[in-house]
């Protein structure tokens, strides 16, 4: 774990740049988060990265994708669209959350 | 193996066990996978049910409808009741194909197989007998899966068998993961994918599949890639039992939300789930479930006694890895510790290899399934130790 700043802010981070710290994220420092991976987060990218906040705070882990498309109703195809290729890895990266374990 | 081991923990004027199942018949699934070579015959991963269970255990056959968990009752399909005072929950998961648009569409059973399910092995066993070669696609749909090593011991051992056959030259493999490599952690997933490359199967990582183009007979992702096959070896989507979504028991993929170190539902005290039934995030594999068990008995006495549980399990996993020609590799890990190199169950001496592929693994593989069935299932305690442990193994640099 190491400190960064991001968006002007000190923040804790892995050794793959992943937030370690709920409580350290907020919306701006999602923005420049999804900046660094060449996204550039609109209302939809929002809708998504709530409901992974939100579905962290109560379960304590990161959501696979199939449980967002399950919970939230957006559709993977979509989830793909506005995350391209890894999706569940860059919803967690902006959402300031562990990379999600998922399986093992 | 609960009610083996509960009966004998149980006082029988106190306690009454039930095990209610929907098949008589107990199947060894982890010999499936040697069923499409034709090391196994399919008739010896069968035994009747009956054989396994102890003396001062009620047997009801049937489906389960759904657990009213408010009411302590398990609700049967035939419309009977059954009520209970602790419930444990050991459904397992299945493969789902119907998950999977065009999966179970007109190539099913065609050039599409799966060998997670008796089957499914004995079907792509027909299959494989005269088959001379083209596209060999091994899939993943989506983890977690049950035994997650399966899928690449099953490219292992295909390309030995084609090699036997002299005609691997003529076969294209590819492996389809929606994993970022070989296997999740990272040691092992490096060493795994050396071996892929060693074997010249290609490797095609994050693939989200969305559907199975019958017509083109092709893989086609979220992201629009396709992946083309002659033959196509699939693992569907795996899902806890339906009567668990129905029961509001499970997450979305049906599996019961548990404490990871001692199985206790989230939701109910008096619920369990043991094995793949659970949502615990490590493997899905006969051995964690079979570690699980140990302490599971030793945490249900104390929680029937109104005491702290306190026997808590670390996510232990410990699977043979075929590697074709003879040879197995073997790894162990838990929730905490990756599969490292090293030597088991006795440090430096073994006799097992951790990591590496070798003759002895490989009896030690084939030695399980009667050790499954004359020890594991009647209750009987194996000479290891149920948690993991760090001696023998070499810590390595990722």
């Amino acid at each position: 774990m190491s400190l960064a700043t991001i968006a002007d802010q000190e923040v804790h981070v892995d050794e793959e740049g992943f937030l370690t710290e709920y409580d350290e994220w907020n919306e701006e420092l999602a923005r420049q988060l999804a900046a660094n991976i060449g996204i550039e987060l609109d209302d939809r990218h929002m809708e998504a990265i709530r409901f992974l906040r939100d579905d962290f705070e109560s379960e304590g882990e990161t959501a696979t994708l199939r449980r967002v498309t399950t919970l939230s109703g957006i559709p993977t195809k979509v989830l793909f669209q506005l995350f391209p290729k890894k999706p569940a890895k860059k919803m967690a990266y902006i959402a300031g959350l562990p990379k999600p374990t998922g399986c093992v | 193996m609960v009610a083996n081991k509960l009966r004998r923990r149980l006082p029988d004027g106190e306690w009454a066990i039930t095990i209610v199942d929907q098949d008589p018949e107990h199947h060894y699934q982890p010999g499936y996978l040697l069923i499409p070579f034709g090391v196994y015959d399919p008739s010896t991963v069968v035994k009747p049910r009956k054989r396994f269970l102890p003396r001062g255990v009620n047997t009801v056959l049937g489906e389960i409808d759904l657990v009213e968990p408010e009411m302590n009752r398990v609700r049967m399909a035939d419309g009977t009741t059954l009520d209970y005072d602790e419930l444990v929950i050991a459904t397992g998961v299945i493969p789902r194909p119907d998950q999977t648009p065009g999966m179970e569409g007109p190539e099913w059973r065609q050039s599409v197989f799966d060998f997670y399910t008796l089957d499914g092995a004995r079907a792509l066993a027909d299959k494989l007998k005269d088959w001379d070669g083209g596209r060999l696609v091994v899939h993943i749909s989506e983890m977690p899966i049950k035994c997650p090593v399966a899928p690449l011991e099953f490219v292992f051992l295909a390309d030995s068998f084609f090699e036997e056959r002299g005609i691997r030259d003529r076969v294209e493999m590819t492996y389809v993961t929606p994993l970022d490599g070989a296997f999740t952690k990272p040691v092992a997933s490096k060493r795994l994918g050396a071996m892929l490359e060693e074997r010249r199967i290609n490797l095609e990582s994050d693939f989200y599949i969305e559907s199975i183009d019958n017509e083109k007979k092709a893989l086609v992702s979220f992201d629009e890639r396709e992946v083309p096959f002659d033959l196509l070896v699939t693992v569907p989507v795996n899902m806890g039992a339906d009567f668990i979504g129905r029961s509001g028991l499970g997450n979305e993929l049906n599996c019961v939300p548990v404490d990871d170190g001692t199985f206790q539902s989230t939701a109910w005290d008096n619920i369990f789930a043991l094995g793949d039934a659970a949502d615990i995030p490590t493997s899905k594999a006969g051995s964690v479930a079979h570690f699980a068990i140990e302490l599971f008995t030793e945490n249900f006495v104390q929680h029937i006694n109104g005491d702290e549980m306190t026997h808590i399990f670390d996510g232990h996993a410990n699977c043979f890895v075929e590697s074709g020609d003879g040879k197995a590799m073997l790894i162990d890990f838990n929730y905490d510790t990756q599969p490292l190199p090293g030597k088991y169950p006795v440090p430096r001496l073994g006799p097992m290899s951790l990591m590496k592929e070798t003759r002895l693994n490989h009896y030690g593989k084939l030695m399980f399934k009667w050790i499954y069935w004359n020890a594991l299932l009647p209750g009987r305690r194996l000479p290891m130790p149920v948690l993991m442990s760090m001696a023998g193994k070499e810590v390595v640099e990722e």
